[in-house]
């Protein structure tokens, strides 16, 4: 199976390899995004990122979920089980709609800005 | 409702009763083109039936180990079992979808290997749940390969015209069940020029018509579809999804939602999320079971009845 290579490591992963794939994200990225889903909901439903920053979505639900970009922006996740997570490395500014794939009802977006001293835009 | 209490002398408790203590279990006998509910399981065999009978199950979620029912593989065998004791054999089931949790081969070969000891014929439409595997394309390969698109199909039994939709595959941000136009396109063409009397049976994993919006229970494209469908008489739309029995009757047509055979799920409003719904364990087994359908030719009776895995 195919995964992003950051999601992988986390994903299916023991409690322990998870805690060292965080501290990783922290020492790689200044500030890391994280988006938690509870009871169907995304928090936050937006965040505001700088460019290069990786966000991890984590599932706190009972019931699986899934992030998929509303115009495949950005690479789907795996099927997500509760307490699963997946990351995504955003480099390129702009707004990123996204929705889960199970429960299309349940919407978000990440704003990618760009970086001091870059003037990319999208 | 009210079309339910004068057409077919069903009073408006008693489907409510229904609605509160049936199981997934439901018998249908088809009446003028209505379905009239004869009550629990036990009382609907008792009547003679010379039509049609199958089986709805649905929302077996195989792999599901949370606490709501650490054990989902042993209440779908819980529910074959009580089909395999059945007194009278029923002529073939019908599964309405998230046949597993999360698409995994192991998990489609644990569901199918209880379910084929019903020894019945099994007609699928996939859930949600049956199209998170990477490549999307297990269910297709399993259930089918003789389908139209991502599942479509329809196929005659006893001079009812079934009809299995996909409202599961392509779902959009923001949106509900989703047939799609080339899936609408099929069906309006699979029903043109059959006789109006002909009575339709429709099923799809999320519910044909909008239980509660804010949770996703409804699907954005199911008006086009029925609007191909005014011309019958007799047409009942057979959901899962939402694991819980509700039903509606709406002129000509009958929508009916079945049980889950893994786990509960609040009704509409009642709990911050759709998620499932933890209950005491003696608790569990009355919120899960199979609904059996059946046809009558001459009455032209259509019964559902809801029948829980206990009490
Ligand atoms: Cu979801």
């Amino acid at each position: 199976m195919l995964r992003p290579l950051i999601a992988s490591s986390v994903l299916g992963a023991a409690i322990g390899s998870v805690l060292a794939a965080s501290v990783l994200f922290a020492r790689a990225e200044a500030t890391p995004g994280t988006v938690f889903i509870d009871n169907f909901i995304f928090n936050p439903k937006g965040l505001t990122v700088k460019a290069g920053t990786t966000v991890t979505w984590t599932n706190r639900d009972d019931i699986v979920h899934g992030i998929a970009a509303s115009n495949n922006a950005f690479k789907k996740s795996p099927a997500m089980d509760t307490d699963d997570s997946y990351s995504f490395t955003f480099t390129t500014p702009g707004t990123y709609q996204y929705f889960c794939y199970l429960h299309p009802q349940m919407v978000g977006s990440i704003v990618v800005e760009a970086t001091t001293g870059s003037n990319a835009t999208q | 409702m009210s079309e339910f209490d004068h057409r077919d002398g069903v009073s408006r408790r008693k489907v409510l009763e229904c609605m509160t203590w049936c199981g997934t279990g439901v018998l249908w006998t088809i009446s003028g083109g209505v379905p009239h509910s004869l009550g629990i399981m036990g009382e609907a065999q008792a009547a003679e039936t010379k039509g049609l009978t199958f089986l709805q199950i649905s929302d077996s979620h195989v792999g599901f180990d949370k606490p709501a029912n650490p054990n989902a593989l042993g209440t779908l065998e819980e529910a074959i079992k009580k089909v395999s004791a059945l007194p009278q054999k029923p002529a073939f089931m019908i599964h309405t979808g998230d046949i597993t949790h999360l698409s995994k081969e192991k998990e489609f070969d644990d569901a199918d290997h209880i379910i084929s000891q019903s020894r019945l014929d099994v007609h699928y439409v996939p859930g949600e749940h049956d199209f998170v595997d990477t490549d999307r394309k297990i269910y297709q390969e399993r259930y089918g390969r003789a389908a139209k698109g991502h599942g479509w199909y329809s196929f005659d039994a006893n001079g009812v015209h079934f009809i299995g939709l996909v409202n599961t595959f392509d779902l959009k941000a923001g949106g509900l069940g989703n047939l799609g136009t080339e899936q609408l396109e099929w069906l309006e063409h699979d029903v043109k020029g059959r006789s109006a009397s002909t009575p339709i049976v429709l099923f799809a994993h999320i519910p044909l018509w909008t239980v509660y919006q804010d949770w996703g229970w409804g699907t954005d494209d199911s008006a086009q579809a029925l609007s191909y469908l005014k011309k019958f008489g007799s047409v009942t739309v057979l959901n899962g999804h939402i694991h819980q029995v509700m039903q509606k009757v709406e002129g000509n047509v009958t929508f009916h939602t079945a049980r889950s055979t893994a786990f509960p799920q609040p009704a509409p409003g009642t709990a911050p999320s759709p998620g499932p719904m933890k209950v005491p364990e003696d608790q569990l087994r009355k919120m899960l079971g199979i609904a059996n359908v059946n046809f009558k030719q001459n009455e032209q009776r259509l019964a559902i009845v809801d029948s829980p895995l206990q009490g």
